[in-house]
């Protein structure tokens, strides 16, 4: 396999103005603070972590429709950090995103035959006759109906247009698309058919993706490697089997122990780590180690002061994490986690 | 707030300088020639060069620019009129209040219209008050209120015989002989020019008060409250109105300026002696310290409404509060 | 006597298309100290349920019809003035969005009181007091200088426990929270689940747990009712539901769902969308969508009837008993990733 995507310690920082006439900027967000991935062609990097803690962010970033503050994006070989818009034209045929809400993310004046063939249309493929046919084997392909072409998005349900968005993200035979919480606005049933969709294709046509979504459940299903942020920053990557039987940071086993399993049985049997707090605003964030105030192993004057970074774990090709105490074993309850051996041999 | 405070110092300076050279400008850009106009009928050259000096129109524009903010800022003048040498501040002295007699009291009667119609419209939607309020909503909308003026003039002034048609007395009572003064004549003369001024308003008022209310009713807090096991009343008054007047007191800021446009016409159909009737009458005289005055009085009290407006709007909304 | 017995509950909606048949026929009781979880699709009539159950539907614009007794009083033709000292005293009601369900022009603390003052003849300061306790109660750290901080100053989390604070400050004897975690993230939906669990622990009250997560109704419920299409097609304790559940749309929810703890490699999938409400299918709800459809389904609705073997486990389901075995030791055999099968 080959790397499809490489992001080298990605940063994007927006600022926080003041004033009307003269905007001063008394802060700044620091929403994508340092994020390194690569993605191999034909895999699926699912990304997780809590609301506001720049998955979108660091998405558009990659897909150039925002400008990075800092770091690196390498596409198919070529450094695309800095590209301009007419260099950036030939490469966005080959990287395409589908968003979360199925409801804002279409035009709604458009009819859904205009929507699928929009990025035919930017870049100039086929003639009208071929875009027609195109758009209609698309609309195929996501189990619409062809006949569909002359409606209007608001004539669909959630589901289905969530299929119109994907059809256009599909139009031009990209190679990565980017899956912005595809699924969080549906319900289950209909979540299962996205889901399902989105594997045929990958099967069908070689696709990369980097899945995006706060379920844990729905990120194991679709991924083969996984990313866990927190406040702008990965606190842990592996690939799916790792990660979800040994999780290594704290963070990674509180929010694996949080999902409620589907199974009374099981549900009772399991241990639960319960964090206190919020997640803290990503304008002043902790130092150090950013996950420290909620952590249940922190340690004062080594978790706020020395900052973690990505460590491998021992005999794993590419799991690492970013923590001084990772966790020895799993699952943990919470008493157990907080217990911390060799806690003497890491303060130095 | 002090953050605050100085940014709105800081806007009402910048409006000041736009406001008052726009004038300017536009009057340097008319061909006219204001001395012809004060020289009157008996033009001779020397009268009109003389008066030309006396008024600075010798001078280029921005001196006299200039001028004029150096004696505003130094002796607080406003200039005096080209047309009659009065001073403007006390032209104006006389003026203000009875623009501000139309404008405070029509603003007070359409409130009092457009608020209860449109709460009781809201709660009772489509029964027959808020049916009925809706068509005289749609009747007020339509109809321009120099229209209704007249109307009003003709019907209950002239053929009924009410109210008096014209004419502002003074608030302060006053015993001069011949001179109608007094809170009742006051307000009995005020009467139609307030409704005229009124109806327009109210019924655009009494629409947006009950979109507001009938939005603020679905509202996800309504239903807490009512889950708590408050009574629809309490749920009126603690949860419903002061949310819903918050666009409300917005739009209500926005309205001044328009407002005072409205004014101009009610002046002139009634017959007051007001700004926008000296506006009216200085401005085809190019006398241009009345004009600038008003100009200037006008944007000030906007800025002040406007400012009034936003410490209203951070006490009825915390997230708002003035930073 | 049940705590709570709703009976044959209908609520009809007169919109501008038609009348929607927001819920038809839904009966259950509930009894003190117990959770009953209420698990269906978006649109399938759980909020609106518990909305009539509260007298919190218009009714100038909706058809009730049933019987709903509180503690042995019919409560759908109970006078406002009686409804307004049941609600929030009695039954408690915490909504989805903490972030537009607080209002947000009133102190957290004034809310709070108002919810004291409503019910309790008691001074200021006492209501005040209670109103920092309720704070404490739901883990809000310094509660005695929060209660004077608005909605906007606290986080989503947060202000579902001031919602649950509000609910719970009269100690009522049933709790009805409609989507309580949906909007929060994982980890604060596993603090405020907890939480509940405790308050329940202490203060015995029965709660109704509204949600789309069949996870959340796993964790917390005793008993469950499964809606679809404005009716309960399965209701069964907790345990039944999950270990033999009886009808196919259950079956459909249950095999849709990406699991931690299982490995199937492809999830079964309900073709097409949720039924509408204006023009319900003939029959059985779900026969559009249902895999195993006879022609029976289409003429006949099913009623909501007792497993063989267990009374309290009823189901909307025409199939026969032994079809109805075969079928799910085949879905169960897939779900539980005895791998090949699972395709
Ligand atoms: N254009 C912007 N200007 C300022 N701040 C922004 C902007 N876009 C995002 N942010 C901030 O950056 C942080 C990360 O936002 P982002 O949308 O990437 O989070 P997310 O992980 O996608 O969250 P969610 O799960 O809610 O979609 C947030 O704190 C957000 O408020
Ligand atoms: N005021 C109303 N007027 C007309 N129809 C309504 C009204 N309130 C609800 N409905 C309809 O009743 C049906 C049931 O709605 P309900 O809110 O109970 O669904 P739900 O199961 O709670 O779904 P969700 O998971 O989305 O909250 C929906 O089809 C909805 O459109
Ligand atoms: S009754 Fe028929 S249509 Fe309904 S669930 Fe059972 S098999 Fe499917
Ligand atoms: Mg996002
Ligand atoms: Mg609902």
């Amino acid at each position: 396999m080959s790397e499809l995507l490489v992001v080298e310690d990605l940063q994007k920082y927006f600022p926080v103005t003041r004033g009307l006439v003269f905007q001063k900027e008394i802060a700044q967000v620091k929403a994508v603070d340092g994020v390194s991935f690569t993605v191999e062609a034909g895999e699926t990097l699912g990304v997780v972590g809590e609301s506001g803690c720049g998955k979108s962010t660091m998405a558009r970033c990659v897909a150039r429709l925002l400008e990075p503050t800092g770091g690196k994006i390498i596409f198919d070989g070529r450094d695309i950090t800095h590209l301009g818009r007419t260099q950036m034209r030939p490469i966005r045929r080959d990287m395409m995103m589908v968003f979360q809400d199925p409801y804002a993310s279409l035009n709604a004046r458009k009819r859904v035959g205009e929507i699928v063939a929009e990025p035919l249309d930017v870049h100039g493929i086929g003639t009208d006759k071929d875009r027609k046919r195109r758009v209609q084997e698309l609309l195929e392909i996501v189990g619409l109906n062809p006949e569909h072409y002359n409606r209007f998005p608001h004539e669909f349900s959630g589901g289905q247009r969530q299929r119109i968005g994907i059809a256009r993200a599909l139009a031009i035979n990209p190679k990565l698309i980017i899956c912005d919480e595809p699924v969080s606005a549906l319900d289950v049933s209909v979540q299962a058919q996205i889901l399902n969709l989105l594997k045929d294709l990958q099967r069908d046509f070689d696709l990369t993706y980097i899945f995006i979504a706060h379920d844990l459940n729905v990120v194991r299903h679709v991924s083969d490697r996984v990313m866990v942020m927190y406040l702008g920053k990965p606190v842990e990557t592996g690939s799916k089997q790792e990660l979800y039987a040994e999780p290594k940071h704290p963070y990674s086993g509180a929010l694996l122990s949080a999902v409620p399993i589907a199974d009374p049985t099981l549900g009772r049997a399991r241990k639960q780590i319960v964090l206190t707090g919020d997640v803290p605003s990503p304008i002043n964030p902790p130092a150090a180690c950013r996950f420290h105030p909620r952590c249940p192993r922190f340690v004062d004057g080594k978790c706020n002061v020395d900052e973690p970074e990505l460590t491998p774990v021992a005999g794993s090709s590419d799991h690492s994490y970013a923590c001084h105490f990772p966790l020895e074993r799993w699952p943990m309850d919470e008493d157990e986690i907080r217990r911390r051996p060799s806690l003497a041999a890491s303060v130095d | 707030m002090t953050q605050y405070l100085i940014r709105r110092i800081f806007w009402a300076f910048f409006l000041f300088v736009v406001a008052t050279m726009i004038t300017y400008v536009i009057f340097f850009v008319v061909p006219a020639d204001p001395a012809t106009l004060a020289a009157g009928k008996a033009t001779k050259p020397e009268i009109v060069a003389h008066i030309r000096r006396e008024l600075h129109l010798n001078l280029p524009i921005y001196q006299q620019y200039w001028l004029f903010v150096w004696n505003l800022v130094r002796h607080g003048s406003f200039g005096y009129s080209f047309v009659n040498g009065l001073p403007v501040r006390t032209m104006l002295g006389q003026e203000i209040p009875v623009t501000a007699s139309i404008v405070v009291g029509g603003v007070v009667m359409y409130l009092a219209i457009a608020i209860p119609t449109g709460v009781i419209s809201a709660l009772r939607p489509r029964s027959i008050l808020d049916r009925s309020g809706m068509i005289f909503v749609l009747v007020g909308i339509s109809a321009p209120s120099v229209w209704i003026g007249l109307i009003l003039i003709y019907l209950v002034g002239f053929r009924l015989g009410w109210t008096p048609i014209g004419d502002y007395c003074n608030l302060k009572p006053t015993h001069a002989i011949g001179v109608c003064s007094g809170p009742g004549q006051w307000a009995y003369h005020l009467l139609l020019p307030w409704i005229t001024l009124a109806v327009g308003s109210a019924a655009l008022y009494t629409r947006l008060i009950r979109a507001n209310v009938m939005e603020t009713m679905s509202e996800d807090y309504v239903r807490t409250a009512r889950a708590k096991g408050a009574s629809p009343s309490r749920v009126l008054v603690q949860h419903v109105l002061r949310n819903s007047m918050l666009q409300v007191v917005t739009i209500l800021g926005m309205d001044l300026g328009l407002l005072l446009g409205g004014v101009v016409f009610i002046e002139i159909v009634f017959g007051m002696p007001g700004l926008g009737a000296q506006l009216v009458q200085a401005a085809p005289r190019f006398d241009l310290p009345v004009i600038v005055g008003i100009v200037l009085f006008a944007t000030l009290s906007v800025i002040t409404f406007n400012f009034l407006v936003d410490v209203l709007y951070a006490w009825l909304d915390p997230r708002i509060r003035l930073a | 006597m049940a705590l709570l017995e709703v009976q044959d509950l209908h609520t009809r909606f007169r919109t501008d298309d038609g009348v929607v048949k927001a819920v038809s026929g839904v009966s259950f009781e509930l009894d003190r100290g117990k959770t009953l979880g209420v698990v269906g699709e978006s649109g399938s009539g759980k909020s609106v349920t518990f909305l009539t159950v509260m007298g919190l539907v218009d009714r100038k614009i909706a058809e009730v019809e049933g019987s709903v007794r509180y503690d042995g009083e019919e409560l759908l033709r109970a006078s406002s003035s009686r409804l307004q000292k049941i609600r929030g005293r009695r039954i408690g009601m915490i909504f989805q969005d903490p972030m537009t369900s607080l209002n947000p022009v009133k102190k957290i603390g004034w809310q709070l009181e108002e919810a004291v003052r409503l019910h309790n003849d008691v001074s200021r300061d006492e209501a005040r007091r209670r109103a920092i306790q309720a704070l404490q109660e739901v883990e809000i750290p310094r509660a005695e200088t929060r209660v004077d901080d608005y909605p906007h100053q606290f986080s989503g989390g947060m202000r579902q426990r001031v919602m649950i604070a509000m609910a719970l400050i009269n100690q009522p004897e049933v709790i009805i929270a409609d989507e309580p975690t949906t909007a929060l993230d994982v980890t604060t939906q596993a603090q405020i689940l907890r939480l509940m669990k405790k308050l329940q622990d202490d203060h015995g009250a029965a709660i109704v747990m509204i949600t789309h997560d069949l996870g959340v109704v796993a964790e917390l419920a005793d008993d469950v009712l499964v809606m679809y299409g404005g009716r309960v097609v399965e209701e069964a304790k907790v345990d039944d539901l999950f270990a033999a559940p009886q009808m196919p749309y259950t079956w459909g929810l249950l095999g849709s769902l990406p699991r931690l703890e299982q490995v199937a490699t492809r999830l079964e999938q309900i073709p097409g969308q949720p039924p509408s409400l204006l023009h319900p299918p003939r029959g059985c709800a779900f026969n559009p969508r249902c895999a195993y459809v006879f022609d029976k389904c289409r003429a006949e609705l099913p009623g909501l009837d007792p497993a063989p073997d267990k009374a309290d486990h009823r189901y909307r389901c025409h199939l026969d008993d032994a079809e109805r075995e075969r079928i799910w030791a085949a879905k169960k055999a897939a779900l539980t990733g005895v791998e090949g099968s699972a395709a």
